[in-house]
C-alpha cells in the first residue's frame, strides 16, 4: 500500500458513501461522479491508462450526465421530507454483508491473487487494439451491435408519432 | 533546426531542474512546466479578448475599446483588476458549494488538457501513450461543470442555458472524436507526440501535414465545427444567447467566478485549437523546409493565433443557429461525414499512393457530401422571408 493508493481510495470510499447518505438527489449523483473518478484514478495507478481514461470519458462524461438528466426529468430535485434511511434497513445491512462475504471469498479463494511469477507487461493502446481486433472481435461485434439495436430503439421512441387515421 | 534558439526553453528548464536536489526534480520538473502553460495561455488570453474585441468592432464598423494605454492593449489589465475588485454574489437560494465549485470544475481540466499539446520541440509537459484520449477524458468533465453551474443557480434561464450547453456539447463530441480517429488510425498511435513526428517531412515545397491529403481536409474541418460547438463559440452559442436566456448558466455569476468562465471557455478554445493544430496542421513543424530556421514554437503559437483569427472572423460574421439546426446539423450532417471520412481514411491507408488514391479518397468524401446535402434539402422550401408584423 502506497500514499497515493491510501488517498484515492479514501476519496473513492468517501464519496461513494456521501452518495448514499446526501439528502438531495443531484448532490448524490455529483458524489457519485467523484466515485467514477476515484476508480478511474485507481485504473491509472495500476498504469492501465487506456482503461482509466475510457473510464473518465465514458462514466464522466456521458452517464453522470445521463444520471443527472434523468433526475431532473423525472422528479423534482427537492430533498424529499420524510427520513431517507428506509425502515427494512437491516434487512438490507444483512443483505450487503452477505455480499460482501461471498465476493470477498470469491477474490481470496481465487487464482489472481496468487503470486504469479513474472511481473505481466503493462497492456499498451496498441496491445489492447490488436487483442480486440483479433481474439475478442466477436464480443466486439455483439456489443457493437446492442448499442446500434439500442440507438434505433432511441431514435425510435424520440421520433414524432404520425398521426393514424 | 535543432538549434539553441529551438531549444531555449527546454535547456532553461533542464538548468532550473539541475538546480534542485535530485530527489525533488521530478517534482520541480512539473511544477515548472505547470506554471509555464499557466503564465502562457493565462496571458495569451488576455491578449486574445483585447484581439477579439477589436476585431469584431472592426466587422461591425467600430473602434473597439481604445482607451486603455495605447490602442487600448492595456484593456485586460482594466477588465481583470475590475473582476477582483467586484463583489462576489451568490444568490441566496443557490446551492452554495456547487456554485463554488462549477468555476474551478471548469477552468482546472482545460488546462490540464493544454498539457498533452506539442507546443514546440521537445516542449510538451505530459508526453503520454493516450495523449489524445487523456484531452477528450478531461474535456468531459467540462460538461458537469456546465450542469454544475445551471443547477445550482437556481434561475430558470441558468437551467436552460445549461441544458442546451449540455445537448450540444455531449450532440457534437461524438463528430469531435470520430474525425480525430482518423488521424488515430493513420498514425496507429494515441500519443500527441508520434502524431506530430508522423507529419515531418517535405514533398517539394509542401509539408505532409494530414490537412493535405482529402481525409485530413474533410476531418480538419469538421473537426473545427465541432470544436467551435464543444467550446460555446458563435455561431453555437446557444447556450449563453443573450437575447434569449441572458447569458445561460453563468448568469448568476459576478466577479472572479464570471472571470474564470470567461478564462474556461477561452483556455477551452486553445486547447481544441492546439489539437486540431497538431492532428491535422503538423503541429510544430514548419509549412515549408527553407522556414526551418525559424524555432519551432514560433510556428505553433503562429499557428494558434491563425486559428484565433480564424474563430473571431466566424464569430463576427455568422448569425446564431437555432436549437433544431443545431441538432440537426449535428445529427444528420456532421455525424454521417465523420464516419464516411473513417472510411476514406482506411481506403487511404490501403490503396498505393499515386493519382488513384486521391482520386478514390475524394470521391468517398465528395459523394456522400453531395448526396446528403442534397436529401437534407430535398423537403425544403426556400421563399422569401415574410414577416407577419413587421412589414
Amino acid at each position: 500500500m502506497t500514499w497515493p493508493f491510501i488517498i484515492i481510495a479514501l476519496l473513492t470510499i468517501a464519496s461513494a458513501v456521501a452518495t448514499m447518505t446526501l439528502r438531495n438527489l443531484v448532490h448524490c449523483a455529483l458524489a457519485f461522479t467523484v466515485t467514477l473518478a476515484g476508480l478511474a484514478a485507481l485504473y491509472l495507478q495500476l498504469d492501465a491508462q487506456f482503461v482509466g481514461f475510457a473510464q473518465i470519458l465514458i462514466y464522466n462524461g456521458a452517464v453522470a450526465i445521463l444520471v443527472v438528466f434523468a433526475i431532473l426529468l423525472t422528479r423534482g430535485s427537492e430533498p424529499p421530507q420524510q427520513a431517507i434511511f428506509s425502515s427494512t434497513w437491516a434487512l438490507g445491512v444483512g443483505i450487503a454483508v452477505v455480499v460482501f462475504g461471498v465476493l470477498s471469498a470469491m477474490v481470496l479463494s481465487s487464482h489472481a491473487l496468487a503470486p504469479a511469477g513474472p511481473a505481466p507487461a503493462i497492456a499498451s493502446v496498441r496491445e489492447i487494439g490488436d487483442q480486440l481486433m483479433t481474439k475478442y472481435i466477436l464480443p466486439l461485434e455483439v456489443v457493437g451491435l446492442l448499442l446500434t439495436a439500442a440507438l434505433i430503439g432511441g431514435v425510435l421512441i424520440a421520433m414524432h408519432e404520425t398521426k393514424t387515421k | 533546426m535543432d538549434g539553441p534558439v529551438d531549444q531555449i526553453f527546454v535547456t532553461a528548464k533542464d538548468w532550473l531542474v539541475g538546480l534542485a536536489p535530485a530527489p525533488w526534480q521530478p517534482l520541480v520538473s512539473a511544477l515548472i512546466s505547470v506554471a509555464a502553460i499557466i503564465a502562457v495561455f493565462a496571458g495569451l488570453f488576455a491578449i486574445t479578448t483585447v484581439l477579439e474585441r477589436k476585431g469584431l468592432g472592426r466587422i461591425q464598423n467600430r473602434y473597439g475599446p481604445n482607451r486603455v494605454g495605447p490602442y487600448g492593449i492595456l484593456q485586460p489589465v482594466a477588465d481583470g483588476l475590475k473582476a477582483l475588485t467586484k463583489e462576489d454574489i451568490v444568490p441566496r437560494t443557490a446551492d452554495q458549494v456547487v456554485h463554488f465549485l462549477a468555476p474551478l470544475v471548469l477552468v482546472v481540466p482545460v488546462f490540464l488538457a493544454l498539457a498533452v499539446v506539442p507546443v514546440g520541440r521537445n516542449m510538451v509537459a505530459l508526453d503520454m501513450d493516450t495523449g489524445v484520449l487523456f484531452f477528450f477524458a478531461v474535456g468531459a468533465a467540462t460538461e458537469l461543470s456546465v450542469f454544475m453551474a445551471g443547477w445550482s443557480s437556481r434561475n430558470k434561464y441558468s437551467l436552460l442555458g445549461a441544458m442546451r450547453a449540455i445537448a450540444q456539447m455531449i450532440s457534437y463530441e461524438v463528430p469531435l472524436i470520430l474525425s480525430a480517429v482518423t488521424v488515430i488510425m493513420l498514425v496507429g498511435s494515441l500519443s500527441t507526440v508520434k502524431i506530430v513526428e508522423a507529419q515531418a517531412g517535405y514533398t517539394g515545397w509542401l509539408p505532409h501535414w494530414f490537412v493535405l491529403t482529402p481525409w485530413g481536409l474533410a476531418g480538419f474541418v469538421l473537426f473545427l465545427i465541432a470544436g467551435t460547438a464543444e467550446s460555446n463559440r458563435s455561431p453555437f452559442d446557444l447556450p449563453e444567447g443573450e437575447s434569449e436566456i441572458i447569458a445561460g448558466y453563468y448568469i448568476e455569476y459576478s466577479g472572479f467566478k464570471f472571470a474564470l468562465f470567461f478564462l474556461g471557455e477561452y483556455i477551452g478554445m486553445f486547447a481544441v485549437s492546439g489539437l486540431a493544430i497538431t492532428l491535422f496542421l503538423g503541429g510544430w513543424h514548419a509549412p515549408a523546409p527553407f522556414l526551418n530556421w525559424i524555432p519551432s514554437y514560433v510556428w505553433f503559437f503562429a499557428k494558434l493565433m491563425g486559428l484565433i483569427a480564424l474563430f473571431i472572423w466566424v464569430r463576427g460574421t455568422l448569425p446564431r443557429l437555432r436549437m433544431d439546426q443545431l441538432m440537426n446539423f449535428a445529427w444528420k450532417f456532421m455525424l454521417p461525414m465523420a464516419l464516411v471520412n473513417i472510411l476514406a481514411a482506411g481506403l487511404w491507408r490501403f490503396v498505393p499512393p499515386g493519382a488513384v488514391r486521391w482520386a478514390i479518397c475524394s470521391a468517398t468524401i465528395v459523394g456522400p457530401y453531395a448526396l446528403l446535402g442534397r436529401a437534407l434539402f430535398q423537403n425544403k422550401h426556400w421563399a422569401k422571408r415574410t414577416y407577419r408584423y413587421a412589414e
